[in-house]
């Protein structure tokens, strides 16, 4: 049953919970505030095999499996959101579809040094007009011998200022439509990859993403990821998993918000008496915590589903749409059981309001998960 | 039944509009990001008559009714709530001493207000006691003729600017509640008066909020505001006067955030059509439209009531507790259809989710209206009423 972890997967969450309490909790306000990149906390991730959880051990991997990954990806995200984001960035939308549809000499290359934590990827889809319609792709890839030139825009990338290498998806036949696109593996720092300043984002302010432009940027063949056309396929099938990875950080954030709910209710005194002892409090802790025990159970199902190797979109999709809206609600609910004290910058309450926000956006927005599980139903 | 606005009216909205698209939407942006004072705003604002809409005219203000003060303050919301809260502050100062203060204290305090530019705060809320108004802990001792004022309040919007705080603190015992709980009005410049630190807030950052201390600070029988024990009174009353503000707070903000999503849905494509045309999208901005036209009708509705001398706690609660958890919600919905444009700083729909949420905290949480509301259905039942 979901409910019943291996002792390695008990392990390694608790291992990460610790290390987020120790090393994340206390200097998430400060990197969130300086817009600061935890690049010393992100290389204890590494040492602690978190950027490829579910990869083997042969490419550099943890060699364990979904389960695992996101509850590592939740326990980060307690502690830092944007550590979260990073990490689950690196996980499911890098290594996984470099593993899974790359060659040998490709994972020599591509994620060998990036599963063990020695460099870091990113994922390159959403263009200024492709974000939920991911399909209008105007990135061009045109092919001169044994070469692609590349030319376009990419934005929202995140890990993107930091980042060593992408996939990048392109189209190489316009009149194709899905079946046009194309996917590479490409090093941030070839000639013609450039990169913008950072984004000015709402919340997860310690995760850069930027804008990306890709002028006359050449790239071998050597570098297709799976063959020309394969590039929507693989954009789906790996957006599947990152919404593993998605969820189980919207339910971080929120268990992070609940459980300071949860504490600040029982010291915090309105007419006499705790204000745990009213009603309406009450209420809102008993809804929040159900609400992230459901989350978590539709997040663990989706994961075991993709360890067992059984398509898992509608699942993935619930799990990220349901986690994501509940983390909206709790830590909402988390700012109002604070008053004034949740609106102020002195507590972690308000980013955590704001870090959650994001949940319901990327990887999907919560529109693109509802179109993915009413296909999914009507097509059955 | 009439919903048409007067000639006055008309020209009150279109003053407020004007100077909302012309000297606030430009600058907001920038104002909050760096938490900025909107000081040249409120001289300008001060010169059109925007500052102390409800102050009567015999002591230089307006004399607006709340249903022509809200109708301004939509407007200055629909640019920045920050600057609507900013702006209101001396309204709210002003209340209390409107309702109970004597003549020669409404010639003083409120005639500062409209001689030159200048602020006023209003101080109840304390570290200890935000919700639980009668939970306060300021104290005021009475020695001889005279009081001893010691204490601190905290959340006080244009706390730092402001010349004289209406403050409320404790005359009685703690275990007298409400009825220990006097007004008074304290002068900025009495020694022993100081202003604490500055709140880094999560939105509404163009408002000035901050802790303001009082130790030792002598006051005299012509500080007092009311008769001694009435505060808790007179701040309630102050309350249902002012929450109605609360609720234009939110209109502006709905407003906004739906005049900005039907622009960008008609503008943005997916699918190879505009968003706007799918269903998903028109039934959000269907709700959105909704709420924010429901707000509107319970605002005026607690606006009128008031302007009619029939002020009742449950109607502001109303426009307040709906209003602000409508805006929230709206503001929420407004990010979701900008999608990942709507979380970045570029556009304004990030910035009145931030807003919107102060709405639902500030003067009486939603938790707060709904215990007045739900008290006073009890009441009305048990009375048979």
């Amino acid at each position: 049953m979901l409910t019943e972890l291996t002792d390695e997967q008990r392990l390694l969450r608790d291992t990460c919970r610790e290390f987020a309490e120790k090393e994340l909790k206390p200097n998430a306000s400060a990197w969130d505030r300086a817009h600061t990149f935890p690049a010393e906390a992100v290389k204890k991730c590494a040492e602690l095999g978190l950027f490829a959880v579910a990869v083997p051990e042969k490419w550099g991997g943890a060699g364990m499996d979904n389960v695992a990954y996101a509850l590592a990806v939740e326990e980060i995200s307690r502690g830092c959101a944007s550590t979260g984001v990073t990490l689950s960035v690196s996980n499911s939308l890098y290594c996984d579809p470099v593993y899974k549809f790359g060659t040998d000499a490709q994972r020599e290359r591509f994620l060998t040094p990036f599963a063990s934590g020695q460099k870091l990827g990113c994922f390159g889809l959403t263009e200024p007009n492709a974000g939920s319609d991911a399909a209008e792709q105007r990135t061009l890839a045109v092919k001169k011998g044994d070469k692609y030139v590349i030319n376009g825009t990419k934005n929202w990338i995140t890990n993107g200022p930091v980042a060593d290498a992408m996939v990048l998806f392109t189209i190489t036949d316009p009149s194709k439509g899905t079946k046009g696109i194309t996917a590479f593996l490409v090093e941030t720092n070839a000639p013609g990859f450039l990169r913008q300043k950072a984004d000015e984002k709402l919340g997860i302010c310690a995760s850069p993403s930027c804008t990306m432009f890709f002028d006359n940027l050449e790239v071998h063949e050597s570098q297709r990821l799976g063959n020309e056309g394969d590039g929507f396929k693989i954009a789906m099938a790996t957006l599947d998993g990152g919404r593993i990875g998605i969820a189980a950080q919207a339910i971080g954030i929120a268990r992070a918000a609940f459980e300071g709910a949860r504490e600040y209710a029982k010291v915090r005194k309105t007419f006499d008496v705790p204000i745990s002892n009213h009603q309406a409090i009450q209420f809102m802790l008993a809804d929040m915590a159900t609400e992230i025990s459901a989350a978590q159970l539709l997040t663990l199902r989706a994961a075991s589903m993709k360890d067992a190797g059984v398509r898992h979109s509608r699942e993935s999709s619930m799990a990220k749409l349901y986690a994501s809206e509940m983390s909206g609600r709790v830590t909402d609910k988390s700012v109002q059981i604070h008053g004034g004290m949740g609106y102020s910058k002195e507590l972690p309450i308000e980013r955590h309001f704001r870090d959650a926000r994001i949940t319901e956006i990327y990887e999907g927005t919560s529109e693109i998960q509802r179109l993915v599980i009413a296909n999914a139903l009507l097509k059955a | 039944m009439d919903f048409s606005l007067n000639d006055d009216q008309q020209r009150l909205i279109a003053t407020a509009r004007k100077f909302t698209k012309e000297k606030i939407i430009p600058v907001a942006q920038k104002l909050d990001e760096h938490g900025t004072f909107p000081s040249e705003i409120c001289k300008e604002g001060w010169e059109l008559g925007l500052m102390n809409g409800e102050v009567p005219q015999e002591y230089g203000g307006l004399g607006l009714s709340t249903l022509d003060h809200v109708l301004m303050q939509e407007e200055i919301n629909f640019g920045c709530a920050g600057i609507g809260t900013t702006l209101a502050g001396n309204n709210l100062a002003a209340m209390p001493l409107i309702l109970a203060g004597t003549e020669e204290q409404k010639k003083n305090y409120l005639g500062q207000l409209t001689d030159s530019c200048s602020f006023a705060a209003y101080a109840c809320s304390e570290p200890d006691a935000g919700s639980d108004v009668a939970g306060m802990r300021t104290t005021v001792r009475k020695v001889g003729d005279e009081w001893i004022l010691n204490g601190i309040k905290r959340w006080i919007t244009n706390g730092a600017y402001a010349n004289w705080y209406t403050t409320f603190a404790r005359t009685g015992d703690a275990t007298d509640r409400h009825k220990g709980i006097t007004c008074f009005v304290v002068p900025r410049d009495l020694p022993g008066v100081s202003v604490g630190r500055k709140e880094d807030k999560l939105g509404q950052r163009a408002s000035n909020t901050c802790d303001i201390i009082y130790e030792d600070v002598k006051l005299t029988k012509a500080h007092l505001v009311g008769a001694e024990g009435q505060g808790f009174k007179v701040a309630m009353k102050t309350f249902d006067r002012s929450r109605p503000w609360i609720a234009a707070g939110a209109t502006g903000i709905m407003r906004r955030a739906l005049e900005e999503c039907t622009k960008y849905a008609t503008e943005r494509k997916a699918f190879g059509q505009a968003i706007g045309q799918f269903q998903a999208i028109q039934f959000m901005l269907a709700d959105m439209a909704m709420k924010y036209e429901a707000t509107r009708l319970l605002m005026l509705k607690a606006a009128w009531n008031i302007g009619q001398g029939k002020l009742d706690a449950i109607e502001s609660a109303y426009a307040k507790a709906f209003g602000a958890d409508s805006a929230m919600q709206v503001a929420t919905d407004a990010v979701q259809i900008f999608g990942g444009y709507g979380y970045t700083k570029e556009y304004p729909v990030e910035k009145l989710m931030r807003d919107a949420k102060l709405l639902q905290i500030y003067e009486g949480t939603s938790q707060i209206q709904r215990m007045v509301i739900g008290r006073s259905l009890i009441a009305a039942a048990s009375a048979g009423v």
